[in-house]
């Protein structure tokens, strides 16, 4: 479907129970003009059309409880229910955000690193923390991508954002026996987009509280070998106005808009140019 | 019908923070613990047409759903019910 003006972007943010970060999520995209809509997975598999949508999110909670692994059970329904229509959506470069729970699916589906298009197992997880324990605090990511990623294209590389981890279960992992080729591939091509780091943009080498739950190579986001498919543990709808910032009752000449709104900007300007 | 329990377990060399709470907890409580790993079994019933059906069966869960190549390895046992 062609977009012609801005407020023709659809944007799906699915949900299925668990999930508790839609609302806020659907309102970061309607804030630049697209019309999000939030929809239930077996609404939409039921009596909806994917492709009737320009982009989709899986956003962050709880889905299904967690059971069995954090994204697990979302991500085989999917698969099970939409795998030709998200195949078809992934070919077309329409774009897919997970965020926190929703990057978990995206793993566990192998639609995220998907090196060789989307895997029929995952080839990395999200483990339970280390330290072990749910984390819910402000952390630092630099933006590694060198342009391949849609969703942060308008942040320079290099560039050192604030934003919030909410998870028990964030620790990025290839298997260890393919964690260098698998590493070397993310950066080869191009898919490595964020690192936990310090506030200066040190990368935080394994070291907690600075690198929040012990992520293989501080791996807070990556994307897929065509840069549209995009998940990462932080929640950049928590960080999309000035007033999400957790200090701004102290700060002076607040800003309108906090670090996360890049993500969702970014986003919207590929498909303004691309549909 | 057939009756298998399936253990899925972390891979060797993977980090186990889950297991090192639980043994820090139980050393506090003044037992010996050594070493604790967490796994989860899973207990199913299901039909399956023989043994050999219901062996495929159990894998293609495991592979699809139940573990994470990246980190667990998985056991079972399959059992017959009359």
């Amino acid at each position: 479907m062609n977009v012609v003006n801005v407020e023709d972007v659809r944007v799906l943010v699915m949900r299925v129970g668990g999930t508790n970060c839609d609302a806020e999520t659907k309102r970061a995209f309607d804030e630049l003009g697209a019309k999000a809509e939030v929809v239930h997975f077996n609404e939409m598999a039921k009596t909806k059309n994917l492709l009737d949508y320009n982009a989709l999110v899986f956003p962050g909670g709880f889905s299904y409880g967690d059971y069995v692994r954090a994204g697990a059970i979302w991500a085989t329904g999917t698969l099970t229910r939409l795998k030709a229509d998200l195949k078809q959506f992934v070919d077309e470069g329409r774009p897919i955000l997970g965020i926190c729970n929703g990057f978990q699916v995206l793993v566990e589906a192998g639609l995220l690193p998907a090196f060789n298009g989307i895997s029929e197992i995952p080839e990395a997880t999200l483990a339970t923390n280390i330290p072990i324990g749910y984390r819910c605090k402000w952390v630092y990511v630099r933006h590694e991508n060198r342009g391949n990623c849609i969703f942060t294209k308008n942040i320079p590389k290099g560039k050192v954002i604030r934003i919030p981890v909410a998870h028990g279960e964030g620790r990025f992992l290839f298997s260890k026996e393919k964690e260098e080729e698998y590493l070397q591939k993310l950066i080869d091509n191009d898919q490595l987009v964020f690192r936990y780091c310090n506030k200066d943009g040190e990368p935080a080498n394994g070291e907690f509280p600075t690198n929040p739950n012990g992520a293989y190579y501080d791996i807070a986001g990556i994307c897929n070998p065509s840069g549209t498919v995009f998940g990462l543990m932080p929640h950049p709808e928590r960080a999309f106005y000035g007033w999400h910032l957790p200090d701004w009752t102290k700060t002076e000449n607040v800003p309108e808009y906090a670090d996360g709104k890049l993500v969702f900007e970014s986003v919207m300007d590929y498909l303004k140019k691309r549909f | 019908m057939y009756r298998a329990k399936i253990e899925v377990s972390l891979k060797p060399g993977h980090s186990d923070p889950e297991g090192q709470m639980t043994e820090q907890s139980l050393k506090e409580l003044k037992f010996s613990a050594n070493k604790v790993n967490v796994s989860k079994v899973y207990t199913i019933t299901f039909e399956a047409k023989n043994k050999q059906d219901a062996q495929q069966t159990i894998e293609e869960m495991c592979k699809k759903l139940l573990a994470n190549p990246t980190k667990d390895n998985y056991t079972y046992t399959i059992e017959e019910e009359k």
